[in-house]
């Protein structure tokens, strides 16, 4: 299936990557040329076959109800460009 | 059904309940999820996000969906699968929540409701899933900028959704006060309501955010109903959409962001593996479920021969109905609701707290009783020395003594105030006799005055006839 | 001992003479970190970190001095700049990670460090281990120490990739800059580097090391695994890497074997597998001829060497480049400039991201998450996501069911010898197409592991990969050492650090 440049655009609004003018076609045509390399699996009949749930066998391991992580604050704003006092900043969101 | 221009219009109005799961550490992480705390200090790595980080999930949180859905006679899915949701937020610092999309560890399940007309509703849940709660996006704190505050990204929530099966806000609010019964007999959650989605008139969804009461949300459907009415009865569509409640205005206006054709490219987060449930497990935790508030209305109508509706009132809350059972062992249980549904909610309504809070104790409570019963105080006199206890604390007998409120049983004593009460009302009497067979309560009134309302009634009520009678 | 010996040692030996005492973990740790330094034309390396380094050995020594050495004390470690150091910057070759410290350390590297392993510093890679060259870094391309012979075709000295994503990992151990280091592999990321840099790579059991603390790429593909100079390095490096890890829901629940004690060097009756289709169009003839010598070599050491067919085995890199960019998508959507990492200022937040995204991500990595984005978007996922998750399905039982026959499986690593930067890696697909025999083991979760077997005809290794069924490391182990005594394979690339020669 062939991706055209207004695709390129709503799959980047998505993935919240600007894309330049100039960039969407040259991109529609590479993602295109990837995708229809992709769909050889068509040939494959599946039709009886579940999806993989995962490589490992076993089912969910869980974990007692018991607050174990007691990481200070400097930790979880340390790298942050932006802070002000104890909080992350973004630009403002309206709603 | 709401009258529009055309004609009547019915509802149809499903209902996505969010509640955060009671537990000490999030659903999968351990960070710790008390309220209040310092903004970004009760967050863990994997709540933020950070790269290499992974989830675990919590048993506990399990466990705690397994039993509401348990309490709201659903059927547990020994095997669920977490899927993430994928939207970009400032307060989803992951850019997915991990939540439950195609199998969620509940199923189909049903809440009977009481109507005010007695009849019996049941509505239908469709499922019940658990799913990871963001943190908190401030936007009121600088002009241009928001905050965010990640200590509740991670918080298990369940979210509970029902049929379209609710026909009217009045139906709405009575679901929601029944389901945040349940929650509440379970301890699997807190009462704190927030909801998502009213209003269907004909099957085209608008989302409405924003509601945290239940009168909110009420309100919301009513004003979201008409609205849509009015919309379509003048030749227009309603639109799909999100809407956000605006409290103060009491209407539903759309969100200001943009808008964003929601794909949230669910797929089965490949951080976790499906969860398998052990039927053994979920066995058990169905024996310890505690009894929920239907069960429980039904035996006391059975067992205390309670009205239906006395005992709704009663089993509403758990805390009410333990302090009542606890107050009607022994006694006579009539009794003991009347004075818990009487007297004991007036003042706690009066001082604005919970029946755990009351001034009042199960034992001082019974203890009134008990003294009404053996005679020891007149009914109408428990009354104030009910008032007394509840403002002072102080124990029924002792109150009882301290004012001299003793009932006057003693014959003679009573024979006495009779007879000066008749001699003092002499012409009273003649006209009593004569026929004015009103001036009886008068006679009573009058006694009991003397007496300072400490007269045995039964014993007043004889004597006063024996002595009219002549 | 000078330098260049000290360099030469294999991890075994290293380990040997450190408890003789024949030199200091110290004198180690210089003698590497001076190979860090010399190796820098090379660009393998992100952040040396000869300091900590230095500390390390130091510790180390104090240890053996009180006759309480542990099992890697002394040996010198690069890191994929993958793994999250704490402390230490970590970049995932992304512009996008600028200034990253992590405030933890990543279990499999924390299992190092408490064997005594000593930190030479943080490898570079393609970024997000995205790529099979190691072109795609923020902090450019690797080279291969391995260069063309002059006078064989082609042979013009250019540079040449080390492959990837670990390339860095690879060349450093390679160039003696590292006696061993870690690496991840989602499509072939440890093997085809091992293979075109001529040192033995290894894949471990999906769930055989924790990925707690490794930046995530795929997280269904994604395996730690050990880069070493030979089998038994990478049997002794394993066994400290490995372990179920309460923090990873993935980790498998399976005690880790002593896999050195699995090279007992007898492979009688064990039955090799040579799968039909890996035999590709175009694929070059010393390639095959390789694979047909490692077979023989097999078949002396008392194998049975079986024909065997892996019938989906061409639909394995399509699957492969649908779930791992679909994956890749989400994992890395957390890249949005506000916790950690580049950060553009711009006007409303999602200018910020859009922007912030846009500059932080290089080509490959864009490509990949716009494909995966795509693949899960509303319409598309039956079509591509499931449907690539039913044919992984279908792989796994071809594997099944080919084990049933045989107790391990010979294939070529890679459809080519190292390539020069710049030839080929323009053709996405093209690059895709270097995963081919490595991808399958990924999309099955199942061991494999590359030796360097033999020279191309321009001078440059050539890798055979040994497989297996889940969990059986040690069966993988002991053939590959069978494989590599018969290959002896003693060739060394060009540039090799402490080489006065």
């Amino acid at each position: 299936m062939p991706l055209d440049k207004a695709a390129v655009a709503r799959i980047a609004a998505l993935a919240r990557i600007r894309l330049g003018e100039a960039e969407l076609e040259p991109l529609a045509e590479e993602l295109s040329q990837i995708l229809s390399w992709m769909e050889q699996l068509n040939e494959v009949d599946t039709s009886e076959v579940p999806p993989m749930a995962s490589a490992v066998a076993t089912s969910l391991p869980m974990r007692n109800d018991e607050v174990t992580d007691r990481t200070r604050r400097e930790d979880i704003l340390g790298n942050a460009a932006r802070t002000t006092q104890g909080f992350f900043v973004v630009p403002k969101v309206l709603e | 059904m709401i009258e529009g221009r055309t004609g009547p219009w019915e509802t149809v109005i499903g209902l996505e309940v969010h509640a955060q799961v009671i537990s000490k550490a999030k659903l999968f992480s351990g960070a710790a999820t008390d309220f209040g705390a310092e903004p970004n200090t009760q967050v863990s790595p994997v709540d933020a996000a950070f790269p290499g980080m992974l989830p675990v999930i919590n048993r506990f949180c399990v466990e705690q969906a397994v039993k509401t859905g348990l309490g709201l006679n659903a059927k547990i899915e020994l095997e669920s699968v977490f899927e993430r949701k994928n939207y970009f937020y400032p307060d989803l610092p992951a850019g997915y929540q991990i939540s439950q999309y195609q199998q969620p560890v509940v199923g189909q399940g049903r809440i009977s409701l009481d109507m005010p007309d007695g009849t019996v509703r049941e509505i239908g849940i469709t499922r019940l899933h658990l799913e990871q709660d963001a943190g908190k996006s401030l936007h009121d704190q600088h002009p241009s900028l928001t905050y965010v505050d990640l200590n509740r990204a991670g918080v298990a929530l369940m979210e509970i959704v029902s049929e379209p099966d609710l026909r009217s806000a009045e139906e709405a609010g009575i679901y929601l006060r029944k389901l945040r019964s349940i929650l509440r007999y379970l301890g699997t959650c807190d009462g704190n309501v927030s909801v998502r989605r009213p209003g269907e008139p004909l099957g085209t969804r608008c989302e409405i955010k924003n509601v945290n009461s239940i009168r909110y949300v009420m309100q919301a459907i009513e004003h979201e109903a008409r609205r849509q009415i009015e919309l379509i009865e003048e030749g227009g569509r309603v639109e799909q959409q999100t809407r956000l409640f605006d409290a103060r205005r009491g209407i539903t206006r759309p969100m200001r962001s943009k808008e964003e054709a929601h794909d949230y490219r669910y797929f089965p987060d490949p951080d976790l593996l499906p969860l398998v449930l052990d039927p053994d497990w979920v066995k058990r935790l169905r024996a310890e479920l505690p009894e929920l508030p239907d069960a429980k209305k039904a035996r006391f109508v059975s067992d205390y021969g309670l009205s239906a509706d006395d005992a709704d009132v009663l089993v509403a809350e758990k805390e009410t109905a333990l302090y009542f059972e606890r107050v009607a062992k022994g006694r006579d249980p009539k009794v003991a609701a009347n004075w818990v549904m009487g007297d004991l909610f007036g003042v706690l309504n009066r001082l604005a707290i919970g029946i755990d809070q009351s001034p009042v104790s199960v034992e001082q409570l019974g203890a009134l009783i008990d003294l009404i019963a053996d005679g020891t105080i007149s009914g109408r006199l428990a009354k104030d020395v009910f008032a007394e206890m509840a403002a002072s604390g102080a124990d029924p007998a002792a109150i009882v003594e301290a004012k001299g409120l003793r009932q006057v049983t003693d014959s003679r004593a009573i024979e006495a105030a009779v007879e000066a009460v008749l001699t003092a009302q002499a012409e009273k009497v003649v006209e009593y006799r004569a026929g004015r067979d009103k001036l009886y309560g008068f006679f009573v009134g009058e006694i009991m005055r003397a007496t300072q309302g400490k007269a045995n009634p039964a014993l007043v009520h004889e004597l006063l006839r024996k002595q009219l009678a002549g | 001992m000078s330098d260049g010996s000290l360099l030469a040692l294999t991890l075994a030996q290293a380990r040997d003479g450190l408890v003789r005492k024949s030199f200091s973990a110290r004198e180690f740790a210089l003698a590497y970190n001076d190979a860090v330094e010399e190796a820098k034309v090379l660009n393998a390396y992100i952040t040396p970190t000869p300091e900590r380094a230095l500390e390390m050995a130091k510790a180390t020594d104090a240890r053996l001095a009180r006759g309480e050495g542990l099992p890697l004390d002394g040996i010198p470690i690069a890191v994929k700049d993958l793994y999250c150091t704490k402390g230490v910057l970590t970049t995932a070759a992304s512009h996008i990670l600028d200034g990253f410290h992590p405030p933890y350390e990543s279990t499999v590297t924390s299992k190092l460090w408490q064997a005594g392993a000593v930190m030479l510093g943080k490898t570079n890679l393609d970024e997000f281990a995205m790529g099979s060259s190691n072109t795609t870094s923020w902090y450019g391309p690797v080279e291969n120490p391995w260069h063309r012979q002059i006078g064989s075709p082609k042979g013009d000295n250019r540079p040449l990739v080390p492959g990837g994503s670990s390339g860095g990992s690879a060349t450093a151990v390679a160039a003696r800059a590292a006696l061993a280091a870690t690496g991840t592999d989602t499509g072939g990321s440890i093997r085809q580097p091992a293979s075109f840099c001529g040192i033995v790579g290894m894949k471990p059991t999906y769930g055989r090391c924790s990925r707690w603390g490794v930046v995530a790429y795929a997280s269904s593909l994604d395996h730690p695994g050990p880069m070493v100079r030979t089998v038994r390095d990478a049997a002794i490096m394993l066994r400290a890497m490995a372990g179920h890890d309460p923090k990873d829901s993935t980790s498998a629940p399976v005690p880790v074997p002593n896999f050195e004690a699995a090279l007992t060097g007898d492979i009688r009756g064990l039955r090799v597998g040579i799968p039909k289709e890996y035999r590709v169009d175009g694929m070059p003839a010393e390639i095959e001829t390789l694979w047909r010598q490692g077979a023989e070599w097999l078949r002396s050491a008392g194998a049975e060497v079986v024909d065997i067919s892996l019938p989906m085995t061409k639909y394995a890199l399509p699957a492969y480049y649908i779930i791992a960019p679909a994956e890749a998508s989400s994992n890395l959507a957390r890249y949005d400039g506000v916790r950690f990492g580049l950060r553009v200022e711009r006007g409303t937040l999602d200018e910020m991201y859009e922007v912030t995204r846009a500059a932080g991500f290089g080509a490959e990595v864009r490509r990949r998450v716009l494909i995966g984005t795509y693949v899960l978007s509303a319409g598309y996922y039956d079509a591509y996501y499931l449907k690539a998750q039913r044919v992984r399905t279908l792989i796994m039982r071809d594997f099944a069911k080919a084990f049933e026959q045989v107790d391990c499986i010979l294939t070529p690593t890679a459809p080519s010898a190292a390539f020069a930067i710049g030839e080929k890696t323009e053709d996405p697909v093209a690059m895709y197409l270097n995963d081919v025999f490595t991808v399958p083991a990924n999309l099955a979760g199942l061991p494999a592991i590359s030796i360097p077997a033999g020279l191309s005809g321009e001078g440059l290794p050539l890798g055979l990969q040994i497989s297996g069924r889940a969990f059986d490391e040690e069966t993988v182990l002991r053939v590959a050492e069978v494989l590599e005594r018969a290959a002896e394979f003693r060739h060394v690339p060009s540039f090799v650090a402490g080489d006065r020669g």
